[in-house]
């Protein structure tokens, strides 16, 4: 499993060319939400591949059930970054995605989360699902943590098996809160505008 | 009176190194301890300037200074670790050179969705093919029409089976130009190493390694004039919205300084010390054009240097756009005036 996650990390770094970016913050090994916006299949292992060593023993990224099972080569993979799997379609109530991922959590890891829902293939990003919210009113205590991946959309786009090797930019930003008295979708949006405040200081 | 103390010491390595019969010639071997040792010099002089920076000098220009002999470090490892491990070596470092540049060039240039698999063919496949063709050095020199015919025909065609077609000849003619520029061009350097040579004596010339080195040496070198020149007596720029540091000037004493270099290093190449001085100047006219195209290129996108496009990048297309253009005709040259 560990010779699994080196060449993952390896395979990450030669087929993505990402640069890490501490943009107003620092790794840490508090418990965090990293959340990111998605355009690839690739976003959820760049990210973690870009994580120190010692922060991507801590941290899960949050991925679908129904993709990552599908195969011995998927499931292996997902295995081997400790991927946090989810079922999209059948959500029962006291089964909430929300409620496992607190659960998984427990005190010592971080997760990966993308609150778009699915890849987005257009320029715009789609609004935020509300997973983050209540994860964020559950656990105040999280540190929510904005990423922005560039590129990964011409890397491997939704629908393509074969990535094209080009480079990519993973840029991470100062942690946010839930602020007193705010609701759910001033916090969506607010969260939401982290990441786009990243994209463009970028460009 | 630097030379005389290292003298002995570099004779002391030279002997040691023929004893041991190291698999490169005697000639190139002195032209590496002498490359060596001014990138010895080159660093010291940084860290001195770094140093001393915050009083006089301008850090900017220190700091690119410095990364310019890094950069140059790396270079000359890459070489002389391709010396030693073997031509087959020096061919597969080119070759991720260039497969690193075209990554540079595509990340920058804007493509559309339909290009995927266009891109994937040639990065993944037509790249690393073209310098298993160098390296393979059939008869039949394979490697001189498979990007410039067959892939300049195959781009297009996948391009168009992907059913997109907004902006088709530009989206082709992007692709096109960064593998000529980025693989085609740059794959002609190591290819010097499996020229069958004669001197202008008639006889066999078998140092190819060193001819490479020659090679290397005089592009970079004439980088850093060109520069230098420009900054001390360059008044007129040559094409002002393309680059603001290149002036005729320059370029010109570049050009003859880069002959008294050539001539100076006649003796690891097989050419006379006045054809040496002259195909230098070939060497500085042709990197020259290369990095007036490459700004030309960056302008377009509005970037200044590929390096800061991605940052923490080395930015390997800003310290290879001279060697890209200078090695075919490098190349051609030697081959039809020094080849039976």
């Amino acid at each position: 499993m560990q010779l699994t996650s080196r060449l993952l990390v390896a395979a990450a770094k030669l087929i993505s060319g990402y640069t890490v970016r501490w943009k107003n913050a620092m790794p840490d090994t508090c418990q965090r939400i990293y959340f990111a916006n998605h355009t690839s299949h690739l976003d959820g292992l760049v990210l973690w591949a870009g994580l120190p060593p010692h922060l991507r023993e801590l941290t899960r990224p949050v991925a679908a059930k129904d993709y990552w099972e599908k195969g011995w080569i998927r499931r292996h993979v997902a295995t081997a970054f400790n991927a946090l799997l989810i079922d999209r379609r059948e959500v029962k109530v006291h089964q909430s995605p929300v409620d496992l991922m607190i659960r998984e959590m427990e005190d010592k890891y971080s997760l990966i989360i993308f609150p778009e829902g699915s890849r987005n293939v257009k320029e715009q990003m789609n609004k935020f699902k509300s997973g983050l919210y209540y994860l964020a009113k559950k656990r105040p205590d999280l540190e929510l943590v904005p990423v922005y991946l560039d590129n990964m959309n011409r890397i491997l786009p939704r629908g393509e098996v074969l990535p094209v090797p080009l480079l990519s930019n993973i840029t991470i930003g100062a942690p946010i809160w839930l602020e007193q008295g705010e609701s759910k979708q001033q916090f969506l949006d607010r969260a939401r505008q982290s990441i786009i405040r990243l994209r463009d200081d970028e460009e | 009176m630097l030379f005389d103390t290292l003298h002995p010491f570099v004779w002391g390595f030279l002997e040691e190194s023929s004893k041991l019969s190291l698999p490169f010639e005697k000639r190139t071997a002195w032209l590496i301890a002498a490359v060596m040792i001014s990138l010895i010099i080159g660093s010291l002089v940084g860290k001195l300037l770094e140093r001393s920076s915050e009083e006089r000098l301008n850090s900017a220009v220190v700091r690119s200074f410095n990364q310019r002999i890094r950069s140059w470090w790396l270079m000359c490892a890459i070489l002389i670790a391709g010396l030693v491990i073997g031509p087959t070596g020096t061919v597969v470092l080119f070759g991720m050179i260039a497969f690193w540049a075209l990554r540079e060039f595509i990340t920058m240039t804007p493509t559309r969705r339909g290009d995927h698999r266009a891109l994937f063919w040639v990065l993944v496949i037509f790249t690393p093919l073209q310098f298993f063709l160098v390296g393979l050095n059939d008869e039949r020199q394979m490697f001189k029409v498979l990007l410039p015919l067959i892939a300049a025909l195959f781009v297009p065609m996948r391009i168009a089976l992907a059913n997109d077609e907004k902006r088709f000849l530009e989206r082709s003619a992007k692709i096109l130009i960064g593998i000529l520029i980025c693989v085609y061009a740059l794959s002609f350097a190591p290819a010097i190493l499996y020229l069958k040579i004669v001197d202008s004596t008639g006889q066999l010339w078998n140092a190819n390694k060193g001819l490479l080195f020659f090679f290397v040496l005089i592009t970079q070198l004439n980088d850093v004039m060109q520069f230098g020149w420009g900054k001390l007596i360059g008044r007129n720029l040559i094409a002002d919205r393309i680059n603001t540091s290149r002036t005729s000037e320059g370029v010109i004493a570049a050009a003859a300084s880069s002959a008294l270099l050539g001539a100076l290093f006649c003796w690891v190449t097989p050419f006379l010390f006045w054809q040496a001085a002259l195909i230098a100047v070939v060497i500085s006219l042709t990197g020259f054009a290369g990095g007036l195209t490459m700004s030309a290129i960056k302008r377009d996108r509005g970037v200044k240097d590929f390096g800061t496009l991605l940052q923490g990048h080395a930015g390997i297309l800003d310290r290879i756009d001279s060697l890209c253009f200078a090695a075919p005709v490098f190349y051609l040259l030697t081959e039809y005036f020094f080849t039976k």
